[in-house]
């Protein structure tokens, strides 16, 4: 173990750095939540502990992907290191120039007590290529870095996105790699020299005077060597554990029954169903995992709820975006009695929930990315109608921006209650919002155009006017900034990555230097 | 997975061996290693694969994200036609390049792996995908005015004789149509 620390010094400061940095973010994350001042209201309305444990935790798949190019990186320094060394040990064999390193090869021939050998190629015939595939480690080597490079390649964003069944199941061979990796250091062909050999020949005293060994003319005897035992299973001990135990959590949470109350087709391809489950109680903006297994067995599809935590029931709006969700929405449409089990795991929390701690709120959702915020939407129409004071919110500014007019329509209904809705409370500056239409073509302007004094909207029939193409962020966030010049202003993006630039520039740019001042903070969700 | 495209996933992991092989090749060759001269080939055949597979091919539905950079290679991968549009070739072509990298251990990986892009490749080939290279769409510039040839050779068209000549709309009508001008204010012709 020591010859060990003493050769790999290096790889070991740089994990414990990595892993003592881990820990301590977690912790200080976790301190601040429960500590800090800034949080007090937080808490006063999410209750301590249950759900700050929840968000560092929910940013698992930035840490899953951090871990993962780790796990390259070293795999790759593990290998060419490895590749050096089998290079020397088999240089070492067949040197016949009788140096220490010739001679401490030739090691286990003249000994009986077996297993005292340094050097795993054990004659100047073996290749470097037999020893690897005909050593445990050398044959879990190469099968876990060929399965590690199988999961990579089929991970890359753009196989991920376009064909996500692939990447699914070939992501599980991480089983094969786990296993693999727990059983590579059973060979011990990383050897040190016995502690009893320490005595009889310490290198201190005897490596220079290696020719007369075990002769009576010194007391040195040979030297004795033990492989140490595989050590890999300590670090993944714990994660495996844990993964177990969510399988299994996830297993007795999809046996529970799921009841389907309500299937609607909206135009567009967008399925909603809304279902009720015992002892399901959600958040806004949370998302559930969805099974069904006349479909696929194994396959669990996130989906963000789109139901207010107030309804008696909670919903998911299902777009087609692939194999799976396209006969899920097939499966509906045929209206078989009985209807297809589902089967439901979660609900998981995302960073929706703080949009209620902000006094100002600016929600962007691209397309179906408007989800969480129809969640949240439909939650803040229930606290007014409940009379909530608790609500922390003076204004929601919120942009739509749809590539075409038939995905509105399932919104529409929403929108058009909360108008009424806000008319009625006389509170009509609360909800501020703007609909981008950006696969306008002329045909659509020009009717745009002709109904220019009518009242409501032509395509959507609301009192805000659909605006064409995407929304210029510099005016937007310097009208929030003007109108709002003391306040702290949070800014939600359910969409895609170019668009979280835009958003994050302009958060910096149009927050004052001033503390008191008008601050814009930016938070993305992430799927 | 009806509507997987093994290409796709086959050009990755080639991607991923061609890396490798180098990798490999540079740890054999600097390391002079026994019998190196397998890493320098593995170096050189890295290099290439590498090259033929960093432009991505064309999917059947939807858009492609484009590496960056990729249209200069997608030019000169275009240039070989059927060679490079094939998938067998593909498949055959990388198999025969990863033997001799199967020889040395600090470059077998790259050889596996790049078998297994082969196989994928030879899928994708039965089933009948093909490399389709990402064109640019030439830039459609709207012809400001492109529309108008010449002036119009006719007058606008006038209200009929009969609207002009009533005298409640006949101001109006003199005043918009091209009749006599009668002006609200009188005015002076300055020029004398």
């Amino acid at each position: 173990m020591g010859n060990w620390l003493v050769n790999h010094w290096l790889l070991v400061l740089i994990l414990v750095v990595w892993l003592g940095l881990n820990v301590f973010l977690f912790i200080y994350t976790f301190l601040t939540y429960e500590m800090s001042d800034k949080y007090y209201y937080t808490r006063e309305i999410l209750g301590f502990c249950s759900h700050t444990l929840r968000k560092p935790l929910d940013h698992n798949l930035t840490f899953h992907k951090l871990v993962a190019y780790m796990i390259c990186i070293f795999t790759a320094i593990h290998i060419i290191a490895h590749l050096f060394n089998f290079e020397h040990y088999s240089r070492s064999q067949q040197a016949m120039d009788g140096s220490l390193a010739s001679v401490l090869s030739t090691l286990s021939h003249p000994e009986k007590a077996g297993n005292s050998w340094l050097n795993p190629i054990q004659s100047p015939n073996t290749t470097v290529m037999y020893v690897a595939f005909t050593s445990i480690a050398g044959l879990t080597g190469v099968l876990i870095t060929t399965v590690l490079i199988l999961m990579v390649t089929s991970a890359m964003e753009f196989i991920r996105r376009n064909y996500f069944e692939l990447f699914w199941y070939t992501h599980h061979l991480f089983i094969i790699y786990i296993i693999c990796l727990g059983l590579h250091g059973l060979g011990g062909i990383v050897r040190a020299q016995t502690e009893e050999s320490m005595s009889e020949n310490h290198p201190h005293n005897c490596s220079e005077s290696y020719q007369k060994w075990g002769t009576h003319e010194s007391k040195c005897k040979h030297p004795h060597f033990e492989g140490h035992p595989p050590a890999s299973w300590k670090w993944i001990l714990a994660p495996i554990a844990l993964y177990i135990f969510e399988r299994i959590l996830r297993f007795y949470r999809s046996k529970q029954k799921v009841v389907i109350t309500k299937v609607v087709m909206h135009p567009s391809k967008v399925l909603e169903l809304q279902m009720r489950k015992r002892g399901f109680s959600m958040e806004v903006g949370q998302y559930i995992f969805v099974n069904c297994p006349s479909i696929s067995l194994l396959e669990w599809h996130p989906f963000t709820l789109t139901s207010a935590p107030e309804e008696d029931f909670f919903s998911i709006h299902v777009r087609a975006a692939g194999d799976w969700t396209e006969n899920f929405i097939r499966a509906f449409e045929q209206q078989h009695s009985p209807m297809p089990r589902i089967e439901v795991d979660g609900p998981f929390g995302t960073v929706s929930e703080d949009v209620f701690q902000y006094e100002v709120a600016v929600l962007v959702g691209a397309g179906i990315g408007v989800t969480p915020f129809a969640s949240i939407l439909k939650s803040i129409w229930y606290k007014f109608q409940r009379a909530d004071h608790k609500l922390k919110t003076q204004k929601i500014y919120f942009y739509w921006i749809c590539r075409e007019t038939g995905a509105f329509a399932w919104f529409n209904h929403l929108l058009n209650s909360l108008e009424q809705e806000m008319e009625e409370l006389g509170k009509v500056g609360f909800l501020n919002y703007r609909l981008f239409l950006t696969g306008w073509d002329s045909n659509i302007a020009g009717h745009a155009a002709f109904n220019f004094d009518k009242a409501t909207d032509i395509l959507t029939g609301l009192k805000q006017k659909t605006f064409f193409g995407r929304p210029m962020w510099d005016n937007e966030f310097s009208a929030v900034a003007t109108a709002h010049p003391k306040s702290v202003v949070g800014v939600f993006l359910c969409g895609p990555q170019t668009l979280a630039k835009s958003l994050r520039k302009c958060c910096h740019r149009y927050s004052s230097l001033d503390p008191r001042k008008v601050q814009f903070y930016f938070n993305k969700e992430n799927f | 997975m009806g509507q997987i495209e093994w290409a796709m996933w086959a050009n990755e992991q080639a991607l991923a061996s061609g890396l490798i092989l180098i990798t490999g090749g540079i740890v054999a060759t600097a390391g002079r290693f026994v019998q190196w001269y397998f890493g320098a080939y593995s170096i050189a055949a890295g290099v290439f694969i590498c090259l033929l597979e960093y432009p991505r091919g064309k999917r059947r539905k939807g858009s492609t994200m484009e590496r960056c950079g990729q249209k200069y290679m997608t030019a000169v991968v275009k240039l070989f036609g059927p060679l490079t549009r094939n998938y067998y070739i593909r498949a055959v072509l990388h198999l025969l390049l990863s033997v001799p990298a199967g020889f040395l251990l600090a470059t077998i990986l790259g050889t596996v792996c790049l078998v297994i892009a082969s196989a994928i490749y030879l899928l994708a080939a039965i089933r009948g995908e093909q490399w389709t290279p990402i064109e640019q769409k030439p830039k459609e510039r709207p012809q400001v005015g492109g529309t108008i040839k010449q002036p119009p050779t006719n007058p606008p068209p006038r209200p009929p004789a009969e609207v002009r000549k009533k005298p409640s709309e006949g101001e109006e009508a003199g005043a918009a149509a091209g009749g006599p001008q009668i002006n609200p204010i009188p005015v002076t012709d300055e020029v004398v």
